[in-house]
């Protein structure tokens, strides 16, 4: 059985990122890197892990402990949109916890699930820094979209929807 | 008089532009003259740190401690690798005013890391964003590319001996990097746990070499300083507090918002510029400064000024400057319990009384808001705080024990009543679990 590869193209984005830091210090591009992977290929397998640290040419544990402290980082597979909901004070404040409710009617999930088609999966994530627009929504860790109610939920999750078809 | 407050002469200065993140624009107000003056040896780091001494700013990520004190820390002269660390990492509930430096003018903050590196001696940088900052993140590439093309970032700056590296990070999700000594250990590709100090970054730092880590506002006030001159800068403030904070008002104002405004602002102003508090309610409570800092009820902060010894004469601080608005609906138990689910979720774990701390403090909160609450956990938790507070090794334990005290200390009746009635002394409660 041959040795199981990160994709080139994951891995030139890797090489290119470590180069930010002094060549003797290859942990340092750990962080992103586990992000580049988790671009590609949805989540963060043990195999992908094992990959990197070998790439990097570190010890796994030192890409494990990072993989498990992040809270981006997906050790299972996630839907293809994250829905992240923020549940921190200005949110709270402005309805963040009835505009999750009506995602999980909506959606049929709850925080940490992933809906049945495989599209969508729910998460409560803590202050974006977007507070002045609250509530917020993430989606997949990097789409802002922010003073949401039920009505631009219904708008943005069609929107998703279609444009998975 | 709310009209006559000026706004954003200092890291927003670019806003009202085209375009106001490119080079151009940054250019036009007169953008990296000053960084090309140090460049040609007419402005002497010695007179860098001195100017930002005099200016009187002060770290605006929430400690607020010197920021030419800490400037002076690191010996350039002293052979070796130095770095420069930017945070932006700005994760603080209630905050969201370096996200427009880094999207808008991240000219401005290239400039300033390029001065601060210089000033300390180091060539190399880095500017850590958190990492949901994606669009930040590219925004601060382009600056960056269009800089180096310019010839004022890279090796041999502007044709000199000078050369300044920058790098822009991205992290993966955690509050805690936030905090200056678990950046460094992020940054080497590690947990982010904080360090025991001494010794401080000054001395040990990045990589064991002398580093300064500064906030994105911080960072992004010097080359207006120096531009404008101290006195200038200083004389926007009050006597204690110089120069502008930005503040970003979040909760139950009509029109939230960020705003850039001289120090010393009274909360009275910085509220009318948010339209009041939305439907016509009365002012509750405020979190002044992000939700580590104590809450100060409503009626107190009417009173009060927007600067550092404004918010210490309320017993609170400005912190990172965001400010978290209640109005007279809102139940100080679901909203004490929100922020103590936050602190729970992010603690790291390093330390015992942070670690456990923050679950016993959410449990016994959770089994008020469910109707198990006893009148005498509203002590217990007070007691718990306690002693968190200052047995940890960063700052993380007096986040979480500051609101749960002061929470306690101003409106001990609702809790009370909470535990005795099983629920909400404030009627319609619904949010919060």
């Amino acid at each position: 059985m041959s040795e199981y590869q990160l994709d080139q193209s994951v891995l030139k984005k890797i090489d290119q990122w470590a180069k930010k830091f002094p060549k003797e210090q290859p942990r340092s591009a750990v962080i992103k890197s586990l992000r580049f992977i988790q671009d590609h290929y949805g989540w963060l397998s043990d195999r992908q892990l094992d990959a990197l640290a070998k790439h990097l040419n570190i010890p796994a544990i030192q890409v494990y402990e990072v993989a498990s402290f992040y809270s981006m980082y997906h050790r299972k597979p996630v839907g293809r949109y994250t829905i992240g909901i923020c549940d921190s004070i200005s949110c709270m404040l402005c309805g963040s916890h009835d505009l999750m409710h009506y995602i999980e009617n909506k959606l049929g999930v709850k925080p940490g699930e992933t809906t049945k088609d495989g599209l969508f999966t729910l998460e409560e994530v803590e202050c974006l820094a977007a507070c002045t627009k609250a509530p917020v929504l993430l989606i997949n860790g990097k789409d802002y979209y922010e003073n949401m109610d039920p009505k631009s939920v219904d708008d943005l999750l069609e929107k998703l929807s279609q444009g998975d078809s | 008089m709310t009209n006559a407050i000026k706004q954003n002469q200092v890291c927003y200065r670019t806003f009202h532009l085209d375009q106001p993140w490119s080079l151009e624009s940054y250019e036009k107000i007169g953008g990296y003259k000053i960084w090309k003056s140090v460049v040609a040896g007419e402005i002497k780091p010695d007179f860098i740190i001195q100017s930002i001494k005099d200016s009187m700013l002060m770290g605006r990520g929430g400690a607020g401690f010197p920021t030419g004190l800490k400037m002076g820390f690191v010996n350039r002269d002293k052979p070796g690798q130095k770095y420069l660390v930017c945070n932006s990492d700005e994760s603080e509930p209630g905050t969201s005013k370096d996200r427009f430096i880094l999207s808008k003018n991240p000219h401005q903050l290239i400039e300033g890391m390029a001065i601060a590196a210089y000033t300390m001696g180091a060539t190399v940088a880095y500017n850590y964003m958190r990492g949901e900052f994606m669009h930040e993140f590219n925004q601060c590439e382009k600056a960056l590319q269009e800089a180096k093309e310019a010839g004022l970032i890279g090796h041999h700056v502007l044709g000199s001996k000078i050369s300044i590296q920058i790098h822009n990070l991205i992290g993966a999700g955690a509050y805690i990097v936030g905090e200056e000594t678990a950046m460094l250990e992020s940054l080497e590709g590690k947990r982010a746990m904080p360090r025991y100090k001494p010794p401080f970054p000054a001395n040990y730092g990045l990589y064991g070499k002398p580093t300064t880590v500064n906030n994105t506002e911080s960072l992004a006030s010097i080359p207006v300083i120096l531009e404008k001159g101290a006195e200038w800068f200083k004389s926007l403030g009050t006597e204690k507090s110089g120069g502008t904070k930005i503040f970003s008002v979040s909760g139950h104002v009509a029109k939230p918002g960020v705003f850039e405004l001289p120090l010393g602002t009274s909360f009275k102003d910085l509220l009318k510029l948010c339209g009041g508090i939305r439907n016509n309610r009365g002012c509750k409570a405020v979190i002044p400064g992000g939700s580590s800092m104590k809450v100060v009820p409503g009626k107190t902060m009417l009173g009060a000024e927007m600067s550092y010894e404004g918010m210490k004469a309320v017993n609170s601080a400005i912190g990172s400057g965001g400010v978290i608005v209640m109005d007279d609906c809102t139940c100080m138990v679901h909203a004490l319990t929100c922020i103590v689910k936050f602190y729970r979720d992010e603690s790291c774990g390093q330390c015992t009384p942070c670690r456990e701390g923050t679950g016993w403090l959410h449990e016994m909160l959770l089994d008020i808001l469910s109707g198990k609450g006893k009148v005498e956990d509203v002590d217990r938790l007070v007691d718990v705080a306690n002693k968190i507070e200052g047995r940890t090794i960063c700052a993380f334990g007096e986040a979480v024990a500051w609101p749960v005290q002061s929470f306690i200390e101003h409106f001990r009746d609702e809790f009370v009543y909470f535990c005795r009635n099983g629920e909400s002394m404030i009627s319609g409660t619904k949010n919060g679990k």
